[in-house]
């Protein structure tokens, strides 16, 4: 639904400041986003401060930094450390990204870091994404054929696993379909990029035989057409990969089989 | 609060089985604005100002008027399917299916407006 201000339950506050670390030289302000349910209180933004020069490169070392030394409290997603999971995507310094590969170098002043934009926060930099995961089940992610299973593997050529390239990257990590304001608005029908992404994957890959089903249920004004080619995804996705492209490949798919 | 799965809840109520025929209409009709737009739009540029009998002159001709219709017929269905988009993207329940149904009736009033204009002037010449 389209939002102009945010919701009165989400009205951000002054948060606290945490004290400074005591002698250190090259310190750095965090400016983060804090809520949770219980405390029954807005959200806030709490002010920490970091030693630099104690501190790995990344946003996500320092967020654990000051997880160890400064707040246990501080609530985030994070596993790999390494760009691979996708579980640490947030918003930092007004992009949605990986924490655990965005290097504070790339930073310009105080850090800033948010939870993915509208989403519904269950605590903290923490999202909830469970309309998100069951909108890429329903795309079928997976092999899908009639054909009796093969002794072996099944066959494809290089040229055809080539085409994979730049779609079997994506780690499912929400920065694309919270970057787009068609999946703000129409989140709850539009599948949003990483989904639609992942649609595509299967439609090209030259093994699967559900082609056909797998274009029937894309058919759909909300479901594939409300990308309107903005390219938040494609500028935002920290893997580098493009799902603006891959729906305009759906599309002509679409238009292909009916010609 | 309702006890839907999330799947359910994905699923909704179905593909609607269309979105293409839209998609690629709305393609196609701007497309064919371009020379539509540029036919239509010089001989009107070179008349204005010219007074009323030259108007009539030149949609007297029929080619022209043919212009005109085609013109006029093709860029309200190219509006009417724009703004379908826009309704769709920004307006949310009740309201969206009114402002669908109004979006199309005022598309065809002045699609239809234009097209008896030109007619006129067409035929009484
Ligand atoms: S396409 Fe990129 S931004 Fe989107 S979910 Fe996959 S990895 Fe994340
Ligand atoms: S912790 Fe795994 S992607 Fe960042």
């Amino acid at each position: 639904m389209v939002e102009f201000a945010l919701p009165k339950n989400s009205k951000i506050t002054k948060g606290k400041t945490w004290p400074k670390p005591e002698g250190a030289k090259n310190v750095r302000t965090f400016r983060i986003y804090r809520w949770n349910e219980e405390s029954g209180e807005l959200p806030r933004i709490d002010t920490y401060f970091v030693d630099m020069d104690t501190c790995g490169p990344m946003v996500l070392d320092a967020l654990i930094k000051i997880k160890n030394e400064i707040d246990p409290t501080l609530a985030f997603r994070r596993s790999c450390r390494e760009g691979i999971c996708g579980s640490c995507a947030m918003n930092i310094d007004g992009i949605n990204t990986l924490a655990c590969i965005y290097g504070m170098d790339e930073i310009k002043g105080d850090v800033k870091i948010y939870p993915l934009p509208h989403m519904e926060v269950v605590r903290d930099l923490i999202p909830d994404l469970t309309h998100f995961y069951a909108q890429h089940a329903s795309i079928m992610p997976w092999l899908e054929t009639a054909t009796n299973r093969p002794q072996k593997e099944w066959r494809q050529s290089i040229e055809d696993r080539k085409k994979l390239d730049g779609l079997y990257e994506c780690v499912m990590c929400a920065s694309c379909s919270t970057s787009c304001p068609s999946y703000w608005w129409n989140g709850d029908r539009y599948l949003g990029p990483a989904a639609l992404l992942h649609a595509y994957r299967w439609l090209i890959d030259s093994r699967d035989e559900a082609t056909g089903e797998r274009l029937d249920f894309l058919e759909d004004p909300f479901r594939l057409y409300r990308c309107h080619t903005i390219m938040n995804c494609a500028k935002t996705c920290p893997k580098g990969l493009n799902p603006a492209k891959a729906i305009a490949e759906i599309k002509k798919m679409m238009v292909e089989r009916k010609m | 609060m309702s006890f839907l799965t999330d799947r359910a809840r994905a699923h909704g109520l179905g593909s609607a089985k269309e979105g293409t025929h839209h998609w690629w209409s709305q393609r196609m009709t701007a497309i064919a604005l371009v020379p539509l737009g540029l036919l239509f739009i010089v001989p009107f540029a070179q008349a204005l100002g010219d007074g009323h009998e030259a108007a009539l002159a030149l949609y007297g001709h029929p080619f022209h008027a043919i212009v005109a219709g085609l013109f006029i017929l093709v860029a309200f269905n190219h509006l009417r399917l724009g703004l379908q988009v826009v309704i769709e993207d920004y307006v949310h329940g009740g309201a969206r299916t009114v402002a669908l149904i109004l979006n199309m009736l005022f598309c065809a009033l002045f699609a239809f407006g234009g097209l008896f204009a030109v007619a006129r002037i067409a035929f009484a010449a």
